[in-house]
């Protein structure tokens, strides 16, 4: 199985790759177009803001690459705001292929911006992504703008509001949070990624 | 629920984790991968390495040690010392750090602060600050804290320092109370409070951990989103696996491993 990591300057591009050694796979970095349209699968990692991300992408030449994809895709934190149809992060038009907008946490008392640590997951639907997921296992997440719960949430966080920890339409899919830095139910939710 | 944070700390010095006592007599404690993996096995919710030696000797951050961390651990980690430019800051995020922390090089250079947080997101960027009570009263920041030779005193107050470093891009504070650091008579409540009123980013305790019930205070007293400690954890006095569970029943939101053992 071939799986790439789509090489859009995020930092976290090492933690993803090391995280899926440690579940037998060499990913490849990339930003070849034929390298990706190839692959088995495709993720999408991302760490930063919005618009750069975008930008980035869009000098790579690879805006039209990725919504043409047909396997399996997943973004990650960054990389799954960018399958969104928009963020408020700058007021970004972003990839369209999940009908969601990204949305920045209002900061409160006892609700520091950006959201960063160990929160619970909340299985929302039955999805393979999320097999052997039980109701509040633990993942890292680290931002400050997310995907409100709609109609592509698979799973559901609460950080005083609740929000989309993942979410997924056709063959594209979405972690909030960092699955290479969330311990062993991180390490089950990229290897249930790579078995679909 | 977000839940609070276990940091232990693994202070570096020439590519091992040592611990002293008020920053001074440091002794080795191990080697810093298989510290940091058990600690991961243990619960810790992350880890901070801290190159004590970097900043004072104007060199920064081996990044061999911070690559082979990133490949061996999946929890995230946070490497402080001697990181001045976003060059060397990006050096170890590329290495596999989640996160690095900046405190002397800031102080020098508060620009420093914005520069990191444009290249790579405030979450990236951690500004620890080094405070100690001065006779007047007044929490200030001290300088160069790895070699007590090089330490320095300065003019800032501990919270206008903090408040100025959210205000350029810090995404998280660790707030170092130098006057209870490896005596273990417990956080120091009494600054942490103070800061957690001025900080609407996370805020970390480090300094002064020694019982179950230090940790239990300063999430429940000073609000801090995490508590970070070193000697405790590296000597056994305090096991990271009794600490959550202690936590837990005091009514603390902390995460406990067992429903992530699925395998």
């Amino acid at each position: 199985m071939s799986v790439v990591l789509v090489d859009a300057g995020g930092t976290n591009i090492g933690s993803v790759r090391y995280a899926l050694q440690r579940l037998g796979v060499d990913a490849a970095l990339t930003a070849d177009a034929e390298a990706i349209r190839t692959a088995d699968k495709v993720i999408l990692p991302g760490v930063g803001a919005a618009a750069p991300g975008m930008a980035r992408l869009r000098e790579l030449g690879l805006l039209d690459v990725i919504r043409s994809l047909t396997q399996p895709v997943l973004g990650v934190c960054l990389g799954m705001q960018l399958l969104c149809d928009e963020s408020e992060e700058g007021d970004t038009a972003c990839l369209g292929l999940i009908p969601a907008s990204v949305r920045k946490f209002e900061e409160a008392p006892e609700r520091c911006v950006p959201h960063m640590g160990w929160n619970r997951l909340l299985p929302l639907a039955s999805h393979p992504l999320l097999k052997q997921l039980q109701e509040g296992d633990w993942a890292y997440f680290v931002h400050s703008y997310a995907v409100p719960v709609g109609d592509y949430t698979l799973a559901s966080s609460d950080y005083g509001v609740a929000f989309s920890a993942v979410i997924a339409r056709g063959n594209f899919h979405g972690m909030q949070f960092h699955p290479e830095r969330s311990a062993r139910v991180g390490a089950r939710l990229l290897k249930n990624f790579l078995e679909l | 629920m977000l839940s609070r944070r276990i940091i232990p700390c693994l202070d570096v010095r020439d590519g091992k984790v040592v611990k002293g006592v008020r920053f001074r007599d440091h002794v080795v404690m191990g080697e810093i991968v298989d510290l940091a993996l058990r600690y991961r096995d243990e619960g810790a919710d992350e880890l901070v390495f801290y190159d004590i030696t970097a900043s004072p000797e104007g060199r920064s951050v081996d990044r061999g040690w911070v690559e082979r961390v990133a490949r061996e651990i999946d929890i995230p980690f946070c490497v402080a010392g001697g990181i001045r430019s976003v060059t060397d800051a990006r050096e170890v995020l590329h290495a596999g750090a989640d996160k690095v922390s900046i405190n002397s090089p800031a102080l020098e250079r508060p620009d420093l602060i914005d520069e990191l947080a444009a290249a790579f997101g405030v979450q990236c960027v951690v500004v620890g600050i080094d405070s100690m009570r001065d006779a007047d009263g007044e929490w200030r920041v001290r300088q160069y804290t790895g070699d007590p030779s090089k330490t320095r005193s300065l003019a800032r107050r501990t919270l206008d320092w903090m408040t100025e470093a959210q205000r350029r891009g810090a995404g998280e504070i660790v707030l170092n109370c130098m006057d209870t650091d490896g005596v273990r008579q417990g956080y120091d409540l009494l600054q942490l409070t103070a800061a957690r009123k001025l900080c609407s980013v996370p805020l970390i305790a480090s300094g002064g951990a020694g019982t179950m019930a230090h940790f239990r205070d300063a999430f429940t007293q000073a609000r801090v989103d995490g508590a970070l400690a070193a000697s405790v954890f590296h000597s056994g006095a305090i096991a990271v696996p009794d600490l959550k569970r202690y936590l837990q029943q005091a009514g603390v939101v902390i995460r406990l491993q067992e429903t992530a053992g699925h395998e």
